[in-house]
């Protein structure tokens, strides 16, 4: 008989630490539930991330005090003011003769001059790029939270009716987002726009409505997964055992428990939406000429593209405005995208 | 096998009435008369002959008629010739582009077949390449640097990089151009003396042994084939760095490293062909992409290609050819997907048996 070797406990008790310490529950994990807590977290944790919300911090900042960085000058704040109606975009410094607006608090100390000039130069036209790179920030605001907040509720609506109900409902509302996924995204809302501005005019209503209607797929299957996992759960049994109707339980028990990842992934939608809309005005779609918005400055220089060496300031202000919108909205987004992988479920 | 492909087979018109009946459907917005341009060249003179085409083409009719007359057009009574209906390849007639909108898809698709063609090789090569050299070399600069430009290239918007490829290659020094050929070259195609195999340009100037024709569509294509790749490098890179990651963690590849096979051999025959699965997937999808039209990059450069005759048409609101466009594309993604997912069935046996 041999001897048994005595037994060495090798298992990894790291976990085990976890779960029996003390540990201190903040009242936002309080106030949040412990899953949604961790999403949180892991949106502060890398300096990717905080880069992202650094960016969009300032993007914030700009839109919300665009009226003291650039004083309005027409009625409507959107309006970029035109400095004459000269053809040729010119340089940054150029002088400001027409239309011109009081002197933001910046500018003095800043440039040291004491008349106001074209800080980024004009672009064709004569419009003045920095009042529309500013007063852009807000269209893009405005747009991507009118956007997304439309998309979410259509997905939202349509994917936990799919994923609560089941069976054919379900089957019919997946088909049809299948179908709405297998078009291409820029050519449907191209399309849509298309349709839709003669019926609604030249504003930012049809390019807006053409994105809700091809944006609402991705919401909708990521609330139904989610609804299909917590409804499995013991207190959702526990209410039906008790006798709460259907309803009452997808709206109070359900749903709640199970929008947080979607609010999330919404939230940062908006500078994929607001990209889609610049890409749809640089196409000529959309805002009627004159409007402050970033896609629509950068559809200018289109007409340019012989002597962009000489008109660079036309392309690379607003160009590098809307790639570092963006890149803050992604920023976050990639952070999210790792909390949200189940694979990383516990490694924060 | 077969009953993966036949069941793929039959999502086939089930997408295509989907996709037709969404794009369709869309048209209900604008009055009859409007609509009226789809079957119609000239504008109607008078209130009467605009009464004459909508009961001709049941304008007025419940949704799903005016779906069918689309489809399949109308019958004369009297000469028995079919007058409109896409199934039968009438697109309407594009007043913008003055010319059937068939004709626009027939000139213009080959040249955006062209581009994807020559895009497929660096846009693949390049990014796999750098999403694996980042993986082996985890946290180390090259990986760090991969995963910064991974970051950026996702934020960079495809008409803004195009611009500045525009503002430095083209507008100064004119190293690359715009649009698709040069004037010499275009009379040489009008003379007759080139001959048009394929209407690929690159390809039928090889076929004619005509390299200077060669060097033309090139140097009008690399600024639209750098920004194609450009934007999918970085999604690229990120897909096999983390694909990557994931197999060299498996035990397989412990036990070829264990049994003393060199770093290469591991990472190149053992690793690597596992790790492609998802990149196969995304390849897929994306050369689907690049053939259903490419509409920034296209209008970026001036390029001739269905992306551009869609935004052009969009920017005069010329519903029709937009329209007729978009089903064309929509048509090829579907087909297009449907060869993706079943070479992907025979590449990886779990999903047909799933």
């Amino acid at each position: 008989m041999t001897e048994q070797p005595e037994m060495i406990p090798t298992g990894d008790n790291r976990m085990l630490d976890e779960v029996f310490s003390d540990r201190k529950i903040t009242w936002l994990e309080k106030t949040l539930g412990t899953d949604n807590y961790r999403i949180v977290k892991g949106l502060f944790k890398t300096p990717a991330s905080i880069i992202g919300f650094i960016l969009i911090l300032i993007f914030v900042l700009i839109a919300v005090f665009a009226p003291a960085i650039m004083p309005p000058v027409d009625n409507d704040p959107f309006k970029m003011p035109r400095d004459g109606y000269s053809g040729e975009p010119r340089g940054p410094g150029a002088e400001w003769t027409r239309k011109v607006p009081d002197m933001p608090f910046w500018y003095e100390p800043l440039t040291g001059k004491t008349e106001m000039t074209h800080v980024l130069g004009t672009t064709q036209g004569q419009y003045d790029i920095l009042y529309g790179i500013v007063w852009g920030t807000r269209t893009a605001f405005n747009t991507g939270l009118l956007v997304v907040a439309v998309t979410v509720i259509i997905g939202v609506v349509l994917g936990s009716i799919a994923g609560y109900y089941g069976g054919w409902v379900d089957n019919v509302i997946m088909r049809i987002t299948d179908i709405f996924m297998t078009l291409p995204y820029i050519m449907m809302a191209l399309i849509f726009s298309a349709v839709l501005t003669p019926v609604l005019g030249r504003s930012l209503w049809p390019p807006l409505i053409a994105m809700t209607t091809f944006g609402w797929m991705g919401y909708a299957r990521v609330i139904r997964s989610d609804i299909l996992s917590i409804k499995e759960r013991d207190f959702v049994l526990a209410a039906k055992v008790s006798g709460v109707k259907k309803n009452r339980i997808l709206f109070k028990h359900v749903l709640p428990n199970a929008i947080f990842p979607t609010l999330v992934l919404a939230s940062l939608g908006i500078g994929e939406v607001v990209l889609g809309f610049a890409s749809l005005s640089f196409l000529g779609i959309g805002t009627e000429v004159g409007y402050a918005d970033w896609g629509q400055i950068l559809s200018f220089a289109r007409n340019w593209i012989t002597n962009l060496d000489r008109y660079w300031y036309i392309v690379v202000f607003p160009g590098v405005t809307l790639t570092l919108f963006v890149m803050g909205w992604n920023l976050v987004g990639d952070a999210l995208r790792d909390v949200l992988d189940p694979r990383m479920r516990g490694k924060i | 096998m077969t009953n993966y492909i036949i069941r793929r087979l039959l999502m086939v018109p089930l997408l295509l009435v989907g996709v037709t009946l969404i794009i369709f459907g869309m048209l209900q917005l604008l009055g009859p008369v409007e609509r009226s341009a789809l079957y119609v060249k000239d504008f109607p003179k008078n209130d009467k002959q605009v009464q004459g085409i909508i009961t001709r083409y049941g304008l007025d009719k419940p949704f799903l008629t005016q779906y069918g007359i689309w489809l399949v057009g109308v019958k004369d009574p009297v000469t028995g010739e079919r007058d409109g209906g896409i199934l039968f390849g009438d697109f309407g007639y594009s007043r913008t582009a003055s010319q059937d909108v068939i004709d626009i898809v027939k000139n213009r698709f080959p040249n955006t077949v062209d581009l994807a063609l020559w895009t497929v090789y660096p846009m693949l090569s390049v990014g796999i390449w750098l999403g694996v050299k980042a993986a082996v070399n985890q946290n180390k600069f090259i990986d760090q640097a991969a995963r910064v430009y991974s970051i950026i290239g996702t934020s960079f918007p495809t008409f803004v990089f195009g611009l500045l490829l525009l503002m430095l290659l083209y507008a100064g020094p004119q190293y690359f151009l715009p649009g698709k050929m040069s004037d010499w070259v275009s009379q040489l195609i009008f003379s007759g003396e080139f001959k048009q195999y394929t209407h690929l340009l690159s390809i039928d100037a090889l076929l004619n042994l005509r390299f200077d024709v060669f060097w033309d569509a090139l140097r009008h294509m690399i600024m639209p084939i750098l920004t194609l790749s450009y934007i999918n490098w970085a999604t690229y890179v990120r897909v096999t760095r983390s694909s990557m990651l994931e197999t060299l963690r498996m035990d397989y590849v412990t036990t070829a490293r264990a049994k003393g096979l060199s770093e290469n051999t591991v990472i190149n025959q053992h690793a690597r062909p596992n790790a492609m699965l998802p990149i196969v997937t995304m390849a897929g999808s994306s050369i689907v992409g690049l053939l259903g039209g490419v509409v920034l990059t296209e209008t970026v450069f001036n390029y001739p290609g269905i992306g551009k005759a869609a935004a052009d048409a969009a920017g005069q609101l010329d519903v029709v050819t937009v329209l007729g466009l978009a089903i064309f594309s929509g048509a090829i993604l579907i087909f297009a997907n449907l060869i993706v997912d079943v070479v992907y069935a025979f590449i990886d046996p779990r999903v047909r048996l799933a």
